[in-house]
């Protein structure tokens, strides 16, 4: 589970002087469950995500992932996450078995339970067909099966994605949302950013609104509706981050 | 377990480099062509160029010397020179290349000769011109002799030994073992060469790990996995370093076998031999492991330095612009250690690239000054461990990593 606490990045910029591009931002997500977080391009989405993943370290607050702090002990956390988004690409010069099997020697897997795993993802993946092919002759769909794979192959009970589906077509796109619902099936706890209101509607279990690095609404989608007295999440979204974004636009 | 971690990272760059056709070219290709087509192609040609000019032989225009028949005859006698009868375009002709040389007798030489009084014969020649040299020696030479020649008359006449001109004979000998005598002249070479291959092997796969990595997207795959970021960092430093070894050892192990070629190539034929003396390095096995030993440090630091200003760079051209003045902060002291002059001293020593360079040009020369190899070896392991330390130190700052 993920239990973040009071989670804030400040960055300095040398025109805009301080940015909070996360401030003070609370919420847990529980196994089972898809925790999505929506916003628009800019609000603290990735920042967020990359804090909890430790690719970034918080400034402020903290978080607990799968009972590891994210600042104490990072690579412990990172041992329980698999993190996936658009920006993670693939090693071109590697095969996708030794891309995959790179990241499970990583991750402290012995050779003899890396086999059987990786044996075990590419036949569930359906990628036996492409093994031995390098990364940079793989199509946009098998190059995220394959960055599936890595996040697979050490069996996290966490999965971070950061916008997943970004820029991919439909039938990749699917193939993402599909195994995004197949982790919650599975028990993992999930997390994952977008900005696409049908996602968030067919996938999360728990919805955060999140503006100008500040979370503003949180709860399930019949709660959301409720409080909002909207039925549409886009306009619900609207009403939640307007406010917000006209006082952003005037500073 | 951090060493496996290390080693897992390391091999996986060392796979993805063999595939990668730019790091090939730079690493082993580069340096195992450099040097045959360098060594055997110039020093073939050189070889080729100067006996030829030995064996052609040369056309010398006689002025005058029509009333002084004993001098023409031994010029005429002279092996491989061509005499060729006055013209009044003599200058021209040596300019053009026509003839070689001319030489000129004044008018009653061997009269003036007889009554004891001096003339002045000339020699012209086209001055750096290899031909030319070769036959207006060769005339000088035979004048000398028939100088020679008269002195000794002249003594013979008065009754006076010919010792009266020579009280003591001079002697010139060498005792520097041939290994000094050719280290002196190419000893220089060597250190700088391995300095500066250290520098090319590495700079390639430096920009590729870091700056490349980041442009190709992985760095926030690579970063999500469990590994350290000092862990990480070391596997990509290893795996430079390697590559800044290797082109090293590929360009000392061609250099050595183009020089044996090129040894062998000439022995066979008698005019190269001379020329190709001057050339030829006795590179014993311990030179080459100390040589060795002295770049391992000096490799260390360009790693390390390379590394840490290519991972500043958000992309690959970025990093080469960074990266390309480098090879001039570089290439100047290695150069300065290659003027005459300049000696190794302990306070030269100090300065990363010079000292190691001065030093490269003593080992070749068979020279072990063991307290500045001490010194040396020191203070370039202390600058290496710093610049190591910064460069993990970098790793760790999102500000470079997520640089936008």
């Amino acid at each position: 589970m993920i239990d973040a606490r009071g989670l804030s990045k400040r960055f300095q910029d040398k025109k805009r002087g301080e940015i909070r591009a996360v401030d003070n931002i609370s919420f847990q997500c529980q196994p089972g469950k898809i925790y999505g977080l929506l916003g628009a391009n800019g609000a603290g989405k990735t920042t967020t995500l990359r804090m909890l993943a430790t690719i970034l370290e918080p400034t402020d607050g903290t978080a607990i992932v799968c009972g590891y702090d994210v600042v104490e002990h990072p690579e412990k956390v990172r041992a329980n996450v698999g993190f996936l988004s658009t920006a993670t690409a693939l090693y071109r010069r590697l095969t996708a078995q030794e891309f995959v099997e790179y990241f499970g020697r990583l991750n402290g897997l012995d050779e003899a339970t890396l086999k059987k795993r990786v044996d075990n993802i590419f036949d569930r993946l359906d990628m036996n067909g492409f093994r031995d092919r390098r990364c940079d002759k793989l199509s946009t769909g098998m190059m995220q099966k394959t960055s599936i794979a890595r996040t697979l192959v050490h069996d996290p009970p966490v999965m971070i994605f950061d916008e997943p589906t970004n820029g991919l077509d439909i039938m990749t796109a699917r193939t993402i949302t599909a195994f995004i619902r197949e982790c919650r099936n599975n028990g993992k706890t999930v997390i994952f950013s977008t900005h696409i209101m049908s996602e968030v509607e067919k996938l999360c279990d728990t919805i955060g609104i999140i503006q100008s690095g500040k979370l503003l609404a949180e709860g399930t989608l019949a709660e959301l509706r409720d409080k909002y007295s909207e039925h549409d999440l886009e306009e619900i979204f609207v009403k939640v981050v307007t406010p917000h974004y006209v006082a952003e636009e005037k500073n | 377990m951090s060493l496996r971690n290390v080693g897992i990272v390391y091999r996986k760059e060392l796979t993805e480099a063999i595939r990668d056709r730019r790091t090939v070219i730079s690493t082993i290709l580069v340096p195992l062509l450099l040097f045959p087509v360098l060594s055997v192609g110039f020093g073939s040609l050189a070889v080729a160029l100067v006996g030829k000019a030995k064996e052609e032989t040369p056309k010398v225009m006689l002025i005058g010397g029509a009333d002084s028949p004993a001098i023409v005859d031994g010029l005429r006698k002279l092996d491989k020179i061509e005499i060729v009868p006055e013209t009044p375009t003599w200058k021209d002709q040596i300019i053009n290349k026509e003839v070689r040389a001319a030489v000129d007798i004044p008018a009653g030489f061997q009269a003036d000769i007889a009554q004891q009084k001096s003339d002045t014969v000339k020699i012209y020649n086209y001055e750096g011109e290899l031909k030319s040299e070769f036959a207006s020696d060769k005339i000088e030479k035979y004048l000398k002799s028939y100088s020679d020649n008269v002195v000794k008359e002249r003594l013979a006449a008065k009754n006076l030994p010919v010792d009266v001109l020579k009280p003591f004979e001079m002697k010139r000998e060498n005792v520097a073992p041939p290994e000094k005598v050719s280290g002196a002249a190419i000893g220089g070479i060597i250190g700088y060469m391995v300095i500066l291959l250290c520098m090319t092997g590495a700079m390639y796969p430096a920009m590729d790990l870091t700056a490349g990595e980041k442009e190709r997207g992985t760095m926030e795959t690579i970063l999500s996995s469990p590994i350290s970021r000092t862990h990480l960092v070391l596997g990509k430093f290893f795996l430079i370093l390697t590559a800044a070894l290797g082109t090293a050892a590929l360009s000392v192990l061609s250099m050595g076998v183009s020089f044996s070629v090129l040894g062998h190539y000439t022995s066979q034929s008698a005019s190269g031999r001379d020329a190709a003396a001057g050339l030829l390095l006795h590179l014993g096995p311990k030179t080459v492991v100390s040589v060795f030993l002295m770049a391992l440090p000096i490799a260390v630091l360009f790693s390390a330095v390379l590394m840490t200003i290519a991972l500043f760079a958000k992309t690959y051209k970025e990093a080469q612009s960074y990266l390309t003045p480098m090879t001039f902060i570089v290439i100047i002291p290695a150069i300065a250690a290659m003027l005459p002059g300049v000696e190794l001293t302990s306070k030269l020593s100090l300065i990363p690239i010079l000292g190691t360079s001065l030093l490269c040009k003593e080992l070749v020369a068979g020279t072990y000054h063991w307290n500045l190899i001490a010194l040396i070896f020191t203070s370039n392991c202390v600058y290496a461990a710093v610049a190591l330390f910064i460069a993990i130190k970098m790793f760790q700052r999102e500000s470079v990593l997520f640089r936008s």
